[in-house]
C-alpha cells in the first residue's frame, strides 16, 4: 500500500458531463457538449445536441439526423472497431430499440461495457441484446425491482389485438399509446394487420420515416391529418405518443378506448393514475430477472448503476456477491419515466401544428422531465 | 373466486360510469346469490373477520417469494399495496382452483380456529393455486382496506337494473349490520319495511359544498344567484363533531355513525334520553363534546375516539351531547317524503318534550333576511364553534346520499400558512412510488420547525414535478422518508389549530392540506412559528 500507488485512473469515469475516457478522450451519451460523443441511443436523455463530433450505430444514423439536425455523424455497425488513441470502441446490440447499442471500451486488456439502456427479451424488431464480457459494467436499472416481471411478448399482443378487434366490434375507435422511438415500432410490427390499418400520429410518422429512410421495414402506416377521415380511422388502429392523451387531436377520434403500453403498467397504482383503459405491460427495458441474469452474463468484477431504482438494486446485488456501485447521471428522465409533465404536452402539440418544420433540437423528448 | 378476480380486473380496466355499470351487472348474473351477498358486503365496507395476524401473512410471503426483507419492504413502498405486493412477488401458480367467493370466504373464516401451523400450510396451498389476479384479490380479502374504486352508488345502480328495485330503496336495504352469511340475496330483493331490522338506519343525506376550495370563493350575490330567495332557506350552523344517526325502535336504541358504524356503546351520555323517546322515532344530527353548555373543539371529541374503555377521566373531560337537525322516523312512519319545514316542526315538538335539552340539543335556526346578512353572520362560524353554514331549502325532501340542490355547506374560509417542504414520502394506491407525502416546516428562527403533514391538494401535474424536485433533491433518505432541500413554499390550508404536546412544533393543525403551489415565493418568505402560534391564540383552543 505505498503512497503514491501506481494505479491508474479508471478507464472510464463519471463526470458531471457524462461518461468520460481519459485516454480516449471521448464521453458516452454525455448531456453537456463535448467534442467527441459515443451514443448508445437516440432517446434524448442520451443523445443530446450540441456536440462536435457523434459516433453511433448505423440504425440510429437517421433518427439522429431528424432529432438533432445536421449533426457531425460516423455510424458503424455492430461488432465493428473503432480506434481513439489506443482505446478500441465497439458496438453490441443491447436489445432496447433498433440502433441501440451497448458501448464496449477496451484498452491495454481492461474491458468495460456501458449498456445505455438495454432489454433481454426479443421484441422481434431490435436486434437481440448480447451479453458482452467485460470486467466492468455500467448499466440501468429502471425497473430494478422485483415486483416487475415481463410476460412473453406473444402473450401481450394476444391481448392487444383482442381489445382492438372489441373495440371495432363495438363500434370504438382504438388508440394505443407508446413512445415514438421503440415502442411505437414494436406494437406496429406485432399488430394483426387482418383487424384494420394501421394510422400514425405524426411525431410517430416522423420517427418511422426516418427509420424508414435507414432501411428498415415496417408495416404500412398512414399518417392521420385534418383530411383523416374520423369513420376510416375508427376501423383501424391508431399510434399515438404519451403526450397525446386528452388532448383536442385525441377527442376528437371519441368515442376511443386507449390503451397504453408501458413497463410501469405492472402496478395497479400507476396504471390508475394514467388512467387509461387498458394498461398493456410492455416495455424496452430489462425486468428484474433480465437485469440480475444480463449482469451475470458479463461476468464484470465490478457493475455500477446509473439510472432506477438504484439503491435498493446495488444493495442486492452486493448481497448476491456482485461488487455493485450506485452511480448518479442524468439518464432515466426518458422513455418510461412515469412523469410526463405539461409542457411537453404543450411542446409535441404545437410540433404536430407545424408537422413538417422540425426544431433544430427535433423530435419529442420521449417524457423527459422539466 | 374467477370471477371476482375477473370483477376486478374489468372494474379496473375502465374509467366510465356506465361500463363499470356493466361489469359490475355481468358479475351479478353470472354469479350464485351467496357470491351476490358476499361481494355486495365486500364493495358496501362489510369485510371478513382476519383471521391470520397481517405480520404472519406478510413473513409466510417473504418465504414464499424467496427475498429478502428489505427487498419486501422496499417492494412494499414502490406497489403501495400490501396484498398486491405479495401478488407480485411470488412464484407463478402451478395449479388452479374453481372455488367460488363464497367457498373461499368460508376457508377464510375456519382459519380462526386453527392452529398456526394449519394456517401456514393452508395459506401456502392457496396461493400456489391461484393465479396473480386471483391472488391479489385474495390476499385483499385476507389483508387491509378492501377499497375498489367503485362507489356503493355503482353497485347499487347496477342492482337496481337488475332486480327493478328503486335505487333508494336498495340503498336503504343495505344500511346498517348484516353479513352475508345471515342476509339472503332473495331477502334482499324481497318487500320489506323497516320493521324487519330495527337497527337499520337510512341513507344519510349529504350537503353539496357552495365553494370547492377558499381560492373559489363565493360572494352573497354568487349565492344569491345560484340559490335563489333568500326566504326559501332555512339556516343552521354547520356543527363540526360527528354525523350520527340515532334510533328508538322497539324498545331499543341504535347510534350509527356516517361510517355506517354501530357506535351506540360509544356515547352513553346519550343513552337516556333515546330511551325516553317514544318507539319508532330516528334522528339526524351531530355529536359533539359539550361543556357548560358551549360546544368544544373536535379535537377534545377525538381524545375519545376510537376508545375502546371510556374512563371516567375521559366523560368527565369530554362529555358529549348532540345537536339534532332532522327527524327522519316518527311514530314508525318514514317522513323523509315531508318537507324540511315539515320535519322541522315534529323535530321541535319531539325535542320540546324531551327531559334532557342538555343532551338533546336542537341546532338553532340562524334568523337572517339577505343573503349579504347570512354573508356577515357566516363570519362569526370560528368563534361559534362552527364549521360554516348549512343551508337547506324548506321544501325539501330527505334525499338518499350526496345530492346538489337542496342542502349546501357553505364553510368558513381555511386558516392558512406559507411553509417550506422538507420531508418527503411515497404515497399508496394510485400515488405508488411517487413522492405524494409532504411534511412542511415553518421558520422558528433560522431553523425549519416541521409542523404539519399533508397529502392532498395539488394536480397529477404538480404531483409530477413535486417528484421530480424530490428524487434529485433528496439529501437524506430515512426508510421511506427522504429528507429534501428546503426549496418548495405551499400554501398549507386548515381548519382549526390547537396546542400540542406530542409535536415537536408544540401545535396540531386540523385537516391540513395543500391550498396552492407558491412558485412565487422563496422559502426565506415562509410564514414563521411565532406566526402560527398568533392563531393558537385567535382561534385555538
Amino acid at each position: 500500500m505505498g503512497y503514491y500507488n501506481t494505479m491508474a485512473k479508471p478507464l472510464l469515469e463519471f463526470t458531471d458531463r457524462g461518461i468520460y475516457c481519459a485516454q480516449g478522450k471521448f464521453y458516452i451519451d454525455p448531456w453537456k457538449p463535448v467534442d467527441d460523443a459515443v451514443i448508445t441511443h437516440a432517446h434524448a436523455d442520451h443523445a443530446y445536441v450540441g456536440h462536435k463530433n457523434y459516433l453511433a450505430h448505423h440504425l440510429s444514423k437517421e433518427v439522429l439526423y431528424y432529432r438533432l439536425g445536421e449533426i457531425n455523424l460516423r455510424t458503424i455497425e455492430y461488432g465493428e472497431t473503432v480506434t481513439k488513441n489506443g482505446v478500441q470502441i465497439s458496438m453490441y446490440p443491447a436489445g432496447h430499440v433498433i440502433g441501440s447499442a451497448q458501448i464496449r471500451v477496451e484498452y491495454k486488456g481492461v474491458v468495460w461495457v456501458v449498456s445505455g439502456d438495454y432489454k433481454t427479451d426479443d421484441d422481434g424488431i431490435s436486434t437481440p441484446f448480447e451479453p458482452v464480457k467485460c470486467h466492468h459494467f455500467i448499466s440501468e436499472c429502471t425497473f430494478g425491482m422485483p415486483v416487475y416481471s415481463w410476460k412473453p411478448q406473444s402473450e401481450i399482443f394476444t391481448d392487444v389485438n383482442n381489445w382492438w378487434r372489441g373495440n371495432v366490434e363495438n363500434g370504438v375507435a382504438t388508440v394505443i399509446v407508446g413512445y415514438s422511438l421503440g415502442k411505437a415500432q414494436r406494437i406496429l410490427q406485432n399488430l394483426d394487420l387482418d383487424i384494420g390499418k394501421v394510422y400514425t400520429h405524426g411525431v410517430i410518422e416522423n420517427t418511422n420515416e426516418a427509420l424508414r429512410r435507414n432501411g428498415v421495414m415496417l408495416n404500412p402506416t398512414e399518417r392521420i391529418t385534418s383530411e383523416s377521415s374520423k369513420e376510416e380511422v375508427r376501423k383501424g388502429i391508431i399510434i399515438a405518443p404519451p403526450s397525446s392523451v386528452g388532448t383536442p387531436w385525441m377527442r376528437k377520434f371519441g368515442p376511443y378506448s386507449f390503451g397504453y403500453c408501458s413497463g410501469w403498467m405492472a402496478i395497479r397504482g400507476a396504471k390508475r393514475r394514467r388512467a387509461a383503459d387498458r394498461g398493456f405491460i410492455m416495455s424496452d427495458h430489462a425486468d428484474w430477472n433480465g437485469l440480475v441474469s444480463a449482469i451475470d452474463a458479463t461476468g464484470c468484477e465490478c457493475v455500477y448503476l446509473t439510472h432506477g431504482y438504484t439503491a435498493s438494486f446495488t444493495r442486492y446485488l452486493n448481497e448476491i456477491g456482485f461488487n455493485a456501485r450506485e452511480v448518479h447521471t442524468l439518464y432515466g428522465g426518458e422513455e418510461e419515466d412515469s412523469t410526463i409533465t405539461e409542457g411537453e404536452e404543450v411542446k409535441e402539440e404545437n410540433e404536430l401544428s407545424k408537422e413538417e418544420k422540425v426544431s433544430p433540437i427535433g423530435g419529442d423528448l420521449e417524457g423527459a422531465a422539466p | 373466486m374467477k370471477a371476482f378476480a375477473q370483477l376486478f380486473l374489468s372494474l379496473d380496466e375502465t374509467n366510465k360510469t356506465n361500463e363499470k355499470v356493466k361489469v359490475l351487472k355481468d358479475y351479478f348474473i353470472n354469479v350464485p346469490d351467496t357470491d351476490k351477498m358476499h361481494m355486495l358486503a365486500l364493495f358496501t365496507g362489510r369485510r371478513p373477520k382476519r383471521p391470520i395476524n397481517s405480520t404472519l401473512i406478510r413473513n409466510w410471503a417473504i418465504e414464499a417469494s424467496n427475498i429478502p426483507q428489505w427487498l419486501f419492504e422496499e417492494s412494499y413502498h414502490v406497489v403501495g399495496d400490501l396484498a398486491e405486493t405479495m401478488s407480485l412477488l411470488m412464484p407463478e401458480s402451478d395449479r388452479s382452483s374453481n372455488k367460488t367467493l363464497t367457498e373461499w370466504i368460508a376457508e377464510i373464516n375456519v382459519q380462526a380456529a386453527r392452529t398456526e401451523e394449519e394456517r401456514k400450510l393452508w395459506l401456502l396451498d392457496s396461493w400456489a393455486m391461484l393465479d396473480r389476479q386471483e391472488r391479489f384479490v385474495f390476499n385483499k380479502l385476507l389483508t387491509g382496506s378492501f377499497r375498489i374504486g367503485v362507489s356503493s352508488n355503482l353497485v347499487v345502480k347496477a342492482l337496481a337494473d337488475i332486480t327493478g328495485i328503486e335505487a333508494p330503496a336498495l340503498t336503504h336495504r343495505i344500511m346498517g349490520s348484516w353479513m352475508p352469511e345471515d342476509y339472503t340475496y332473495d331477502q334482499l330483493v324481497q318487500e320489506q319495511s323497516a320493521a324487519d331490522n330495527i337497527s337499520r338506519p337510512y341513507p344519510f343525506f349529504l350537503a353539496y359544498p357552495i365553494q370547492e376550495t377558499s381560492e373559489k370563493r363565493k360572494s352573497a350575490e354568487e349565492v344569491g344567484l345560484a340559490l335563489g330567495d333568500a326566504e326559501d332557506w332555512q339556516a343552521e350552523w354547520k356543527w363540526d363533531g360527528i354525523r350520527a344517526q340515532m334510533i328508538k325502535r322497539g324498545g331499543e336504541i341504535f347510534i350509527w355513525s356516517r361510517g355506517e358504524d354501530l357506535a351506540t356503546e360509544k356515547f352513553p351520555e346519550l343513552h337516556p334520553f333515546l330511551n325516553a323517546l317514544p318507539d319508532g322515532t330516528v334522528l339526524d344530527g351531530e355529536i359533539l363534546s359539550f361543556q357548560n353548555g358551549l360546544p368544544m373543539p373536535f379535537n377534545v371529541l377525538q381524545t375519545r375516539i376510537g376508545r375502546k374503555n371510556l374512563s371516567k377521566k375521559i366523560l368527565t373531560d369530554s362529555p358529549v351531547a348532540t345537536i339534532v337537525y332532522d327527524c327522519l322516523e316518527y311514530a314508525g312512519e318514514d317522513i323523509r317524503y315531508k318537507t324540511q319545514s315539515e320535519r322541522r316542526e315534529i323535530l321541535e315538538k319531539l325535542q320540546s318534550e324531551t327531559e334532557y335539552p342538555e343532551v338533546f340539543r336542537i341546532s338553532s335556526l340562524i334568523q337572517f333576511n339577505s343573503w349579504d346578512e347570512l354573508e356577515k353572520i357566516r363570519e362569526q362560524s370560528r368563534a361559534m364553534i362552527a364549521e360554516g353554514i348549512m343551508l337547506k331549502r324548506k321544501s325539501a325532501t330527505y334525499q338518499v346520499g350526496r345530492r346538489r340542490g337542496d342542502w349546501w355547506k357553505w364553510k368558513i374560509d381555511p386558516l392558512s400558512v406559507d411553509a417550506v417542504m422538507i420531508y418527503a414520502q411515497k404515497g399508496h394506491g394510485r400515488r405508488a412510488d411517487l413522492y405524494t407525502d409532504y411534511t412542511f416546516a415553518v421558520w422558528d428562527g433560522d431553523k425549519l420547525v416541521p409542523f404539519a403533514k399533508a397529502y392532498s391538494g395539488l394536480t397529477d401535474a404538480e404531483i409530477n414535478k413535486v417528484d421530480y424536485f424530490v428524487k434529485r433533491n433528496t439529501l437524506e433518505k430515512f426508510g421511506p422518508v427522504r429528507t429534501v432541500k428546503p426549496e418548495l413554499v405551499f400554501e398549507i390550508g386548515f381548519e382549526g389549530i390547537n396546542k400540542s404536546t406530542r409535536h415537536k412544533s408544540g401545535i396540531a393543525l386540523r385537516f391540513p392540506r395543500i391550498l396552492r403551489w407558491r412558485h412565487d415565493k422563496p422559502k426565506e418568505e415562509a410564514d414563521t412559528l411565532e406566526s402560527l402560534k398568533d392563531l393558537l391564540g385567535e382561534h385555538g383552543g
